[in-house]
């Protein structure tokens, strides 16, 4: 099936067969390796990507779904050699040990952020919940979270990363907070 | 693991699935947010033939005011489910609910309809469904027909849809003002719920004037409480004791969780 998916701010056209998980079309056909696989059963979340501005694991859609949609990697935060905030609030902050859940630790984070620009402790962990490190360094991480809200004011949202000059195409909440 | 080939059908509107389910027969299969599916297929421990993804169809998106009762769209995210100020308003319990529901990414995806007809009965949106006489409006070959969610759920896994049907809309009443509460016990982050407690009151001076207890995975499907719920009907708040003790699941270990977690429950809905 032919699909055209915006990643990282490039445009790309392919064939794919429809059971291609998103994961390994980033993965295998554009080279995108910064968005890892971890558990391969929907519970981890380092494969974790954004979509129209939205945090969801890339191993729990399949490519097609993304047809006409757009996808931010890890690899498309730094801008022009200087990383994203989060990306730096998490180095400064030694918030990885391994390193293998970091790519989807600072996807989610983003996302947290983009909805709680000033997130208490408990905060943090609900919204890290669906992330998994296996070193457990999670206080790191939490505090990695705190500081960069504190590097992004007034905050981080789905505007912040899109590439394109169209207009937005993440979904605003339809209610208030 | 790869999940085995399937066609992919991406219809436009509601009637070109419904014809579409039609035309590929009892094997084709409906994938809305996928957050169930998609880890099924790949355990490979199901194989359809055609996935029709109606995730294309923006009719079945958002919430409705309907006078008395709100219209939830089938592929309402539960992201949106826990944003939207209707739901907030007039079934504060669906929120509440949702608010638990796996985790942020998950809820980005994942479907309020979707859920139910999944119909995991460890799912949570199930016996809130059931305990706030929920309706399911489901679209056919045949045109539409409504189903009450205590007929929906039928087994493990199972519900009244036909293999040729949609779930389109939800219609559950207003319970404009009630307090609610959803007491969940589960043991480690997105695990789901050993037994949950969904709950909402309606109180007025003191006085309960109105109960729905609803309870999570104590069963094949979500189960109603209601004894609780009679039993509280025109009694003080400090009924909430004894009426819980009449929650039962009909095992031993989840039966005592089903008292407890009914009492906590009720009690937090009460206290707003």
């Amino acid at each position: 099936m032919h699909i055209s998916v915006n990643v990282d701010g490039v445009t790309y056209a392919d064939e794919v067969e429809p059971r291609l998980l998103l994961v390994h079309y980033l993965r295998e056909r554009l080279g995108k390796t910064g968005t890892v696989v971890g558990c391969d059963t929907g519970n981890c979340g380092a494969c974790t990507v954004h979509l129209d501005g939205h945090s969801v694991k890339s191993c729990q859609m399949f490519a097609v779904q993304a047809n006409g949609h757009e996808i931010t990697t890890i690899e498309g935060l730094a801008r022009d050699g200087k990383l994203h905030p989060v990306q730096e609030a998490f180095r400064t902050n030694h918030a990885l040990q391994c390193g293998f859940c970091t790519p989807g630790m600072i996807m989610q984070a983003i996302d947290l952020l983009a909805d709680e620009p000033d997130p208490d402790d408990e905060t943090v962990r609900k919204g890290l919940e669906g992330n998994l490190c296996r070193c457990t360094g999670y206080q790191n991480i939490v505090r990695a979270v705190q500081d960069a809200a504190q590097r992004m004011k007034p905050g981080a949202g789905p505007k912040i990363e899109q590439h394109s000059d169209e207009h937005v195409t993440a979904k605003q909440p339809v209610g208030g907070e | 693991m790869i999940p085995a080939e399937f066609r992919y059908l991406f219809p436009s509107t509601v009637d070109e699935a419904v014809r579409m389910l039609a035309d590929e027969g009892e094997d084709a299969k409906i994938i809305a947010g996928g957050q169930s599916l998609v880890p099924v297929l790949r355990m490979r421990l199901a194989a359809p033939t055609a996935l029709i993804d109606i995730g294309g169809l923006t009719e079945l998106t958002g919430v409705r005011d309907d006078g008395d009762s709100l219209l939830i769209g089938a592929m309402t995210t539960h992201y949106e489910v826990q944003r939207d100020h209707l739901i907030h308003d007039h079934a504060l319990l669906l929120k509440l609910v949702t608010d638990t529901v796996a985790d942020p990414q998950v809820r980005h995806r994942g479907t309020f309809g979707g859920s139910l007809c999944h119909a995991d009965p460890a799912g949570d949106l199930l016996a809130p469904a059931l305990a706030l006489d929920a309706v399911m409006i489901i679209a056919g070959p045949g045109g539409r027909r409504e189903v009450p969610a205590a007929e929906f759920f039928v087994d493990y896994f199972t519900t009244a849809l036909a293999p040729d049907e949609i779930l389109i809309d939800v219609r559950v009443p207003k319970y404009t003002g009630w307090g609610a509460h959803y007491e969940k016990l589960n043991r480690v982050a997105q695990a789901w719920s050993i037994v949950a407690v969904a709950a909402a009151v309606q109180v007025r001076g003191g006085t309960i004037e109105a109960a729905r207890v609803g309870l999570t995975n104590v069963g094949s499907g979500p189960v109603r409480a209601v004894d609780v719920e009679s039993a509280l009907v025109g009694q003080p708040v400090s009924a909430i004791a004894e009426a819980a003790l009449r929650a039962s699941s009909g095992d031993g270990y989840k039966d005592n969780l089903a008292r407890v977690l009914t009492g906590r429950a009720l009690t937090a809905a009460v206290a707003g």
